[in-house]
Parts: C-alpha cells; structure tokens; sequence
C-alpha cells in the first residue's frame, strides 16, 4: 500500500482532482462506449421485432 | 490458410464463430482493468519528482498507445477493403472509427489533466499534442466519409482511402517527442529496451495497457457484429436467426 491512510488516499498527495478526474473519464468512456452499444443492439433488435409483426400483419 | 482466411472474410460465418469471444474479453478486461487501477492506484509508489500525479500516466498512456495502434489497425482494415473489395474490412473500418475517436479524445483529456499540475496548463500546441490532436480529426473524418453519401460504396472507398493517407501521421506522432523537442516529454516505455522505470511502475503500466487493448477488442467486436446484422438483415442467415 502506498497510502498510509484513507485520508491520504483521497488527499492524492495535492493532486487528487486530477487523478480522479483522469481515472472517472476513463471509467466514463470505456464503460459508457459499451453501454451504448448493447442498448443500440438492442434497441435495433426491438424495432426488427415490430417491422416484421408489422409486415406479417 | 487462405481457406481459413476466407471463411473468416464470411460476414456469417464471422458473425456465429466470434460470439463466443465476447464473455470472454467481457471478462479479462474487467478483471484486468480492475486489477489495473488497483495496482496503479493504491500500491504503486509516487514519483520523486511529480509526487501522486503520476498515477494519471496507468490511464493516459494506455488510452495514446490504443488511440494510435487502433488507427493503423483501421488503415489496415482500409487497405484490405480497398485491395480485396471485402465487404467485412469495410464494415470494420467504419465500426472502429467511433471507437477510436473516443480512445483518442480520452488520451488528450487526460493528458490534459496531466498537463495542468505539470506543466502549468492544460493545453500547448507541442508538436505530440497537436499531432495527436489530428489523430482525432482523421478518426472524425474517416467516419464523416463513411457515413457520407448514405452507406454507398463510394463512400467507404473514400473512407478507406482517408485512412491509409491518414497512415502518415503515426510516424509524426512517435517521433514529435524526439524531432521538435517540446514539452511533451520523451517515450519511456519501448518494446526493445528495459523500463528505465521500476517493476512497480511498469507492471501496472503494462496491466493497464493489455486491458485496454481487451476492451477495445470487446468494444469492436460488439458494434461489428451490430453491424453486420445490420447491413445483411434481408439474408436468409439473419433473418433465420431472428426467428430463434
């Protein structure tokens, strides 16, 4: 560990905004990215589903 | 080979073999980055001389390696569409572009982050910075191309074209630090050479850097796939397996 305690964890040594802010954009892009694109797939699938009931009708 | 290179050129047969692989890169990329950032974060030591801040390099060098190895993977895939007219490599072209527009984005953001404790600001037009900058334009605009002219043929040889001119700048961006010696400070993570940093350093350097590179396979794989079916939805294969 190279934090003695919490406090100096969340201190960041005088740095912490830019290195958590560095680290919550990374989460923010490669988890959002991949949200996205499941939720289009899905949301594709969905819309394939009503346009053949639609042309089945 | 090129019988097994042909299948794989197959969009069905690309499409029900690579399904398997996205547990799988589900898994290691999360269990690597989350391993990563916990290295990175909380064990590795800080810098003598730029104290806790260096803990911002386990995300941005990782996020600049991809941004440039995901362009010269699109200008290959550019290369393959253009020469062998395969419909998949321009499918991948076009998938890999958003992706690695944002990789880019996030490599410049964070090194902007970086760059203001620093350097004292968040944004100079050092020759690596801007070079990179026009990694981003180029990624913009093969997908600008590609999405142009609405989905037509001509549209992704353009693309594919505007990506293999694109090729260029790579060079530009690895050697800036060396040509016009700016604030950008020079690599310190080669292939060939020794870390001059230590393991502690280095290991979640590297940690960070294969699992980035599993997330974007994970994040290509799945807008390919997306838009595969896409693109054959009147074939008989999709339509068969709509039915399921």
């Amino acid at each position: 560990m190279s934090f003695e305690s919490i406090t100096a964890f969340v201190a960041m040594g005088g740095y912490a905004t830019y290195v958590f802010a560095s680290y919550g954009l990374t989460a923010l892009t490669l988890g959002g990215l991949l949200w996205a694109e499941s939720r289009r797939h899905r949301a594709w699938l969905h819309r394939q589903g009503s346009v053949r009931r639609f042309e089945e009708a | 080979m090129w019988r097994w290179l042909h299948q794989w050129g197959s969009p069905k047969f690309f499409y029900h073999r690579s399904g398997a692989l996205i547990p799988v890169l589900a898994l290691a990329s999360g269990l690597i980055l989350g391993a990563g950032v916990f290295w990175g974060l909380l064990i590795s030591p800080a810098d003598y001389q730029q104290g806790e801040s260096v803990r911002i390099m386990y995300v941005h060098v990782p996020a600049a390696i991809l941004a440039q190895s995901s362009y010269a993977m699109m200008a290959v895939m550019a290369l393959i569409s253009l020469i062998w007219r395969l419909k998949i490599a321009d499918a991948a072209v076009q998938t890999v572009a958003p992706i690695g527009a944002c990789i880019t984005l996030l490599a410049l953001a964070t090194g902007s982050l970086w760059g203001k404790p620093m350097w004292g600001t968040y944004w100079v037009w050092d020759a690596r910075l801007t070079s990179t900058l026009i990694l981003f334009f180029l990624f913009a605009g093969v997908l600008a191309l590609r999405n142009a002219a609405g989905q037509s043929q001509t549209a992704g040889r353009a693309a594919s074209v505007l990506a293999v001119i694109g090729l260029l700048n790579l060079p530009i961006i690895k050697y800036s630090v060396d040509w016009w010696f700016t604030l950008h400070q020079p690599a310190s993570f080669t292939l060939t050479e020794r870390p001059a940093m230590p393991f502690s350093m280095w290991g979640p350097l590297l940690m960070m850097v294969v699992g980035f590179y599993a997330w974007f396979f994970l994040a290509w794989l799945i807008r390919l796939r997306h838009e595969l079916v896409k693109r054959e939805v009147r074939s008989d294969w999709v339509q068969q397996m709509m039915k399921q």
